[in-house]
């Protein structure tokens, strides 16, 4: 049926399962006239209340605890967990062993914005179900983004043990530090990798994106001399630019309905996070090679269309691919895997720019090192009042369009953010009566 | 191949990291020959086709927490030929079943934000507590060498070949010196299923028991050692408790200390 030749009734976009997201999570629409009512991305995957079981464990199970929390991003949460228990302990991990915990991002980077660009996000623009298929008609440029994938996934397994939860990371450091010999026998790989990245960069630029450009608030991190990876202060294109220990100041969450994950917001209002953000708040400490591919394929030093956070993430596993290099390079094997940990009761903060975006995590131990209070806030909670802003304008844009292409536009809409509802749901706060 | 009848596969999601499903997506070598041996049916993380069943083989990630899953799993057993549960979660409950541990009337006394936005179930539980399983994968993550091993094995008709020992002789084959005895590291590779390739040692830690207790674990004699290596009750017990808290090996350890 067209409903489209009856603009004064009411149409409904639904779709009961999003794909190619990861976790699950539906999609509500509902126009009246020409006005967009209701617009609503369900998240149902169900909570599993990490931050209440975290308490009463010890400190040094955290990243191993919240790595659990996302299979895509798990170096993430343990860059996030480990730098607020560190900034608790006054712990300072620095010089070549931050170095190692940037190379390993890098993987990460280079693993998660691949298996993005390609098996979730370009089937959109292509017009098929899925890479596979994409494969059947494109064999070699699969088979290219596969092999960038596996580099990634490689580099996550050299410094982390393996690439799904690594097992090497703890707060203060490593459990064990590779020698340069290790690092350098993934370099070749990485060459091919970054030639690859660089195809992909030219490739998806050429794209077609659909008019969006909402004038969005951006936020990151901001990290001293370096595109923001580890760490560095939280900043905005309004003015924000504060450390990560006054994150709850200026950020609050709230419990809706039709979600299991809290939606964040800015002051009151919706912000955006991730490879976006990063790009127009950081551009100035992108490589100057970098800007200067960036202007050749069509991107300014700023960008607001959500679409082409593809070409986004596309110059981010690039920048990774030639980061994790220059890593590599400088590398020389420290004196000691990891700093002695002596725990005392005290807070951290900590905040780490997962792939999709700033992840927060604080925690509260006791004398022993006995968690009692724990908060994460993943980056698609805090997306995802902008994704249904970003749905609103975009229907209210595009009421003309045919229903199956409409809703096709808006689930691509959706995963131009590459959400992670697994990560965003798990975060119910439970205030729990003092158990004795 | 015309005429010829290419089974279907389906990956289903229950309470999960989904990075099990994601080990499927991380066999770079082998997935497009993957997906040349089998019709892609359902995958939702990785395509928008969804092929209606019944399948033949349905891998679950996944534990089950709400009442509409447990509901949802008993459709999809009915739909498929062979069921297969991967990683922990669809195993043993996965980290969410800690929940499980906490003193039951303290958890009804929970308060959220909204609870009455919210489903949940007391008990996070593995899949075989709800329906016929054909095979357990086990692994937090599961080993991507032994899920292509499982779905070679069911396409063929065959056991797969998962061995049950522990991690102690991954540790041998690997020509890792063992942690414990050297240096006194405590570590439960003596009672984990195999599985993983034995890193946490290779990488100076101990085992942290993600693949859960191999056959015929004897844990009572671990904690003997970890006692004897100063390690205290509370500890212990957290140390079973932990991604495969709900396995029964582990969880009446766990019962024993703390």
């Amino acid at each position: 049926m067209d409903d489209s030749a009856k603009p004064r009734h009411t149409r409904t976009i639904r779709v009961g399962n999003l794909a190619r997201v990861e976790g699950e999570g539906a999609l509500y629409v509902r126009v009246k006239g020409n006005r967009v009512e209701e617009v609503r991305l369900d998240i149902f995957e169900p909570p599993r209340f990490f931050e209440a079981f975290l308490r009463g464990r010890n400190f040094a199970e955290v990243p191993d605890i919240t790595a659990r929390i996302c299979g895509i991003c798990p170096v993430a949460y343990q860059m996030s967990s480990c730098q607020a228990l560190e900034a608790a302990l006054g712990l300072e991990v620095g010089g070549q062993l931050k170095a190692l915990r940037r190379l390993l991002y890098c993987g990460e980077w280079i693993e998660s914005h691949t298996l993005h660009i390609y098996f979730l996000h370009l089937p959109d623009f292509l017009g098929y179900p899925d890479a596979v298929r994409l494969a059947q008609d494109q064999p070699e440029r699969v088979k290219r983004a596969l092999q960038l994938k596996k580099t990634g996934n490689e580099l996550m397994t050299l410094l982390g043990g393996r690439e799904i939860h690594p097992i090497n990371v703890k707060v203060g450091g490593f459990y064990r530090v590779p020698r340069k010999a290790e690092l350098l026998a993934v370099r070749d790989k990485l060459e091919q990798a970054r030639e690859i990245a660089l195809e992909t960069v030219r490739f998806v630029a050429g794209l077609n994106f659909p008019d969006l450009k909402p004038d969005y608030t951006f936020v990151s991190l901001r990290e001293e001399g370096a595109y923001p990876i580890l760490q560095g202060r939280i900043v905005s294109n309004r003015g924000l630019d504060i450390p990560v220990s006054a994150f709850e100041q200026h950020f609050q969450e709230e419990h809706v309905p039709h979600s299991n994950a809290l939606h964040a917001t800015l002051s009151g209002q919706p912000y955006l996070v991730g490879p976006l953000a990063r790009y127009n708040l950081n551009y100035d400490l992108l490589p100057a090679p970098l800007q200067s591919l960036a202007k050749e394929v069509g991107l300014g030093p700023v960008c607001r269309n959500p679409f082409q956070s593809i070409v986004v993430r596309a110059i981010e596993t690039l920048y990774a691919c030639e980061e994790a290099l220059r890593l590599m390079g400088e590398y020389e094997e420290p004196d000691a895997p990891s700093l002695p940990v002596v725990p005392k009761a005290a807070t951290g903060a900590g905040c780490s720019e997962a792939p999709r975006g700033i992840l927060y995590h604080r925690y509260q131990m006791d004398e022993q090192g006995l968690i009692t209070e724990a908060k994460i806030v993943p980056p698609t909670s805090q997306n995802q009042k902008m994704i249904e802003e970003d749905l609103r304008q975009f229907v209210a844009a595009h009421l003309e369009l045919p229903k199956p292409e409409l809703t096709m536009r808006c689930e691509q809409t959706i995963r131009n953010y590459d959400p992670c509802i697994s990560c965003a749901t798990h975060f119910l706060r439970l205030e729990m009566e003092h158990e004795t | 191949m015309p005429g010829k009848h290419k089974p279907t596969l389906a990956v289903w999601k229950f309470a999960s990291c989904d990075g099990c499903q994601l080990s499927l997506l991380d066999c770079e070598d082998e997935l497009l020959a993957v997906a040349g041996a089998v019709t892609i049916a359902h995958f939702l993380e990785a395509s928008s086709a969804v092929l209606p069943g019944p399948y033949d083989l349905s891998l679950v990630e996944g534990s089950i927490t709400t009442p509409h899953d447990a509901e949802r799993i008993q459709a999809i057993r009915k739909n498929s030929r062979f069921l297969v549960a991967i990683g922990a979660c669809a195993t043993a409950g996965g980290i969410q079943a800690l929940r499980n541990f906490a003193d039951v009337e303290a958890f009804t006394r929970v308060v959220y934000a909204r609870p009455e936005y919210i489903q949940t179930l007391q008990h996070s539980s593995a899949i075989s507590e709800h329906v016929k399983v054909d095979f357990e994968l086990r692994g937090c993550p599961v080993n991507k060498a032994q899920l292509l091993e499982v779905i070679s094995a069911f396409l063929h008709k065959r056991k797969p070949n998962i061995p049950p020992h522990s991690v102690c002789l991954e540790c041998k084959a690997r020509g890792t010196v063992c942690v414990m005895v050297a240096q006194g590291i405590p570590c439960l590779g003596p009672v984990t299923q195999a599985g993983c390739g034995a890193i946490c040692p290779a990488y100076q830690r101990g085992c942290y028991g993600c693949f859960g207790p191999q056959e015929n674990p004897n844990t009572v004699a671990l904690s003997a050692w970890w006692t004897h290596l100063g390690v205290d009750e509370t500890a212990q017990q957290q140390a079973f408790r932990t991604y495969n808290a709900g396995a029964q090996a582990f969880s009446k350890e766990a019962a024993r200390h703390g």
